[in-house]
């Protein structure tokens, strides 16, 4: 009726190759963003921007990190949490080491650093593949965590090893730290969230884009084009760690207000790989369905049990939810590898042919 | 354009004049632990011909490819190509001089749309540094429809502008060959390797494809080096058929004197041991 594919010509070809082709999408994109800005804030208590929309928003930063090494480039990665913690605790070295800096270049800084560490831990991936890389990134997981555990030089040698985030603000609003309004901190996460999400869109369908997507094809047809293994593969690894570093430092900094070790664990890593996979892989609107569902699951089951008022046990209700995510897992890897993203996809398509079933 | 079709149509097709060797293999020596997969062979690649490779299964003709896009390093000899000659080639080296090629068994990359398949090809053409490509502003936007017009041109000429925007895994047989074979245009190349390109085609894909070849080369003027089974189309098409046995080299020629040749009788018939 309203939404329609048919009937809308292109004259240029950057109009052919815009980053929503369909005049609609771009519209209901736009709308999105502007009710996340506007009317999210006014209609939210606040526990549902400072425990729910926050920390939903940066793990999606996350799943996009992720989704960009494993769903576009092919390569298997175990190691999220640790390059999520390689972001927060960089940043918060910065951050207390140079108080003057602006706390967005704070966090880019942290995501640069990350970047760095997951280059140099992307280097294995030329010569093994599949389960053996994960095993390599398991190996970046575990050790970078000591390694922050282990050093106090990371945390300021502060005497609990746990220090918070120290506050800082943007136009004179505080946006990081305990002190933060959820408004302010919602604002800057999702300032974030938008900008890093229209760079991976505008990545996946540019050149480099094609590149990660052709090595994870085909990677030999791909090296005899003259597309260079190392460089793709590396670059993915880059930018998928500097994703998952901006996404650590705000899970600090704006999140839980402390930075910890115990945030990124390797749970924090499956959590992220589950959001991609039930998402989407090599989708951008997939990691973003999969960090909402992975993240409102658990509380959406909660909810059900309370209203009802079922009387199961606490500690039911989250062996349940264990059960549920590994079903889910499991269901989606058999039924739909290509996640929540392509469900959305053959919804569109038979919705356009309804009632008509072809 | 006509007259070169006549010419062709003639079974000694002596008047095509081709210039210079753009690509001489010598002494070509490959082997996979005790297997010699290639036994000293030489040939070369003239420029603007159309070379085919015909031998028996595992005569050595894809390692051959192999050789000359650099996927296989040959173990001796050397291959001269733009006035270097080298021990073995480098694929990107191949890839950045114009060497393009398909493959016997599909390579396309599957999640990807006939248009992106085409788009990759444009890689090594591409030069926009990566933070323009975040914007996806200015240089960068330019550039990916500079790039994207060619490659429109590609699809024209193959004629699959109604699967521009369909997932290759989703197309069948005969069109994955011809965007695989679009892939390799999109390179711009010079020298076009085909590694059985009509393979499991039928009749009227194999004369799609043939014409695809033979324009390919009248229009673009680019030299062609084709593996092929069907010894219809290989006679028909090519100027110039080298033919392997078991590794080595045992003729070189135009089509007719490799059809009279004894020896490649006897690789292809057998051969009666008394």
């Amino acid at each position: 009726m309203f939404y329609r594919e048919a009937g809308i010509f292109k004259t240029s070809y950057a109009a052919d190759q815009a980053l929503f082709r369909i005049p609609l999408d771009r519209l209901f994109v736009i709308g999105v963003v502007v009710a996340a800005i506007v009317v999210v804030p006014l209609i939210s208590n606040e526990y549902w921007l400072g425990s729910i929309m926050i920390p939903v928003l940066i793990l999606s930063i996350a799943a996009l990190g992720l989704n960009i090494l494993t769903g576009y480039c092919g390569q298997v990665s175990l190691g999220t949490g640790a390059f999520m913690a390689a972001g927060a605790y960089m940043a918060y070295k910065i951050a207390t080491n140079f108080t003057w800096m602006p706390i967005p270049l704070v966090i880019v800084l942290g995501g640069l650093c990350a970047a760095s560490i997951g280059l140099a831990f992307g280097l294995p991936s030329l010569r093994i593949k599949g389960f053996y890389l994960a095993v390599t990134t398991l190996a970046a997981q575990f050790f970078l965590l000591w390694l922050f555990q282990k050093v106090p030089w990371f945390v300021n040698n502060s005497a609990s090893g746990v220090p918070t985030a120290p506050p800082r603000s943007v136009f004179g609003e505080l946006v990081t730290g305990a002190e933060a309004t959820p408004e302010a901190r919602y604002l800057f996460v999702l300032a974030f969230t938008v900008v890093l999400a229209v760079i991976a869109g505008n990545l996946v369908r540019g050149r480099i884009g094609r590149t990660w997507m052709a090595i994870r094809d085909m990677d030999i047809a791909a090296e005899l084009i003259g597309i260079r293994p190392l460089h793709t593969k590396l670059s993915a690894f880059a930018i998928s760690s500097f994703y998952c570093g901006v996404s650590g430092a705000l899970w600090s900094f704006c999140y839980i207000n402390t930075v910890e070790s115990s945030a990124f664990d390797i749970f924090r890593s499956f959590m992220i790989l589950f959001m991609v996979i039930v998402g989407g892989l090599g989708s951008v609107l997939g990691s973003f369905l999969g960090a909402f569902f992975i993240f409102l699951l658990p509380i959406a089951l909660n909810n059900v049990v309370t209203t009802f008022g079922l009387p199961i046990a606490t500690e039911t209700i989250s062996h349940i939810e264990f059960m549920a995510f590994g079903g889910l897992i499991v269901f989606f890897l058999i039924v739909e590898p290509h996640g929540l993203a392509r469900l959305w996809q053959i919804a569109k398509e038979k919705l356009r042919l309804w009632p008509f079933p072809y | 354009m006509a007259e070169a079709e006549n010419v062709r149509a003639e079974p000694s097709a002596q008047t095509r004049v081709f210039g210079e060797p753009v690509l001489t293999l010598e002494n070509i020596e490959l082997g996979f632990g005790g297997v010699k997969a290639i036994d000293n062979v030489s040939f070369e690649v003239r420029k603007g011909e159309v070379l085919a490779i015909i031998g028996p299964n595992g005569a050595g003709k894809s390692s051959m490819l192999n050789c000359i896009n650099g996927f296989y390093k040959p173990q001796s000899g050397s291959i001269t190509f733009k006035g270097r000659k080298l021990p073995g080639m480098d694929p990107h080296f191949a890839a950045a001089n114009g060497v393009a090629r398909t493959f016997q068994n599909i390579a396309l990359f599957r999640g990807m749309s006939t248009l992106d398949n085409l788009m990759t090809g444009r890689v090594l053409k591409m030069n926009r540094n990566f933070l323009w490509q975040a914007l996806y502003w200015g240089p960068a936007q330019r550039e990916e429809i500079e790039h994207r017009a060619y490659v429109e041109k590609v699809i024209d000429f193959l004629e699959i502008q109604a699967i521009r925007r369909t997932p290759v895994g989703r197309l069948p047989y005969g069109l994955q060959k011809r965007v695989e074979l679009g892939r390799a245009l999109a390179m711009e190349p010079e020298i076009l390797l085909l590694d059985e390109p009509m393979a499991g085609m039928n009749v009227e894909e194999k004369q799609d494809m043939s014409r695809f070849v033979l324009e390919v080369n009248e229009e673009f003027g680019t030299t062609i080096v084709l593996i092929e089974h069907d010894m219809g189309v290989v006679m028909d098409i090519s100027d110039r058929v080298v033919v392997l046995d078991y590794g080595r080299k045992i003729a070189d020629g135009t089509p007719d004197e490799v059809r009279a040749n004894q020896h490649v009788i006897d690789a292809y018939l057998g051969v009666a041991h008394d």
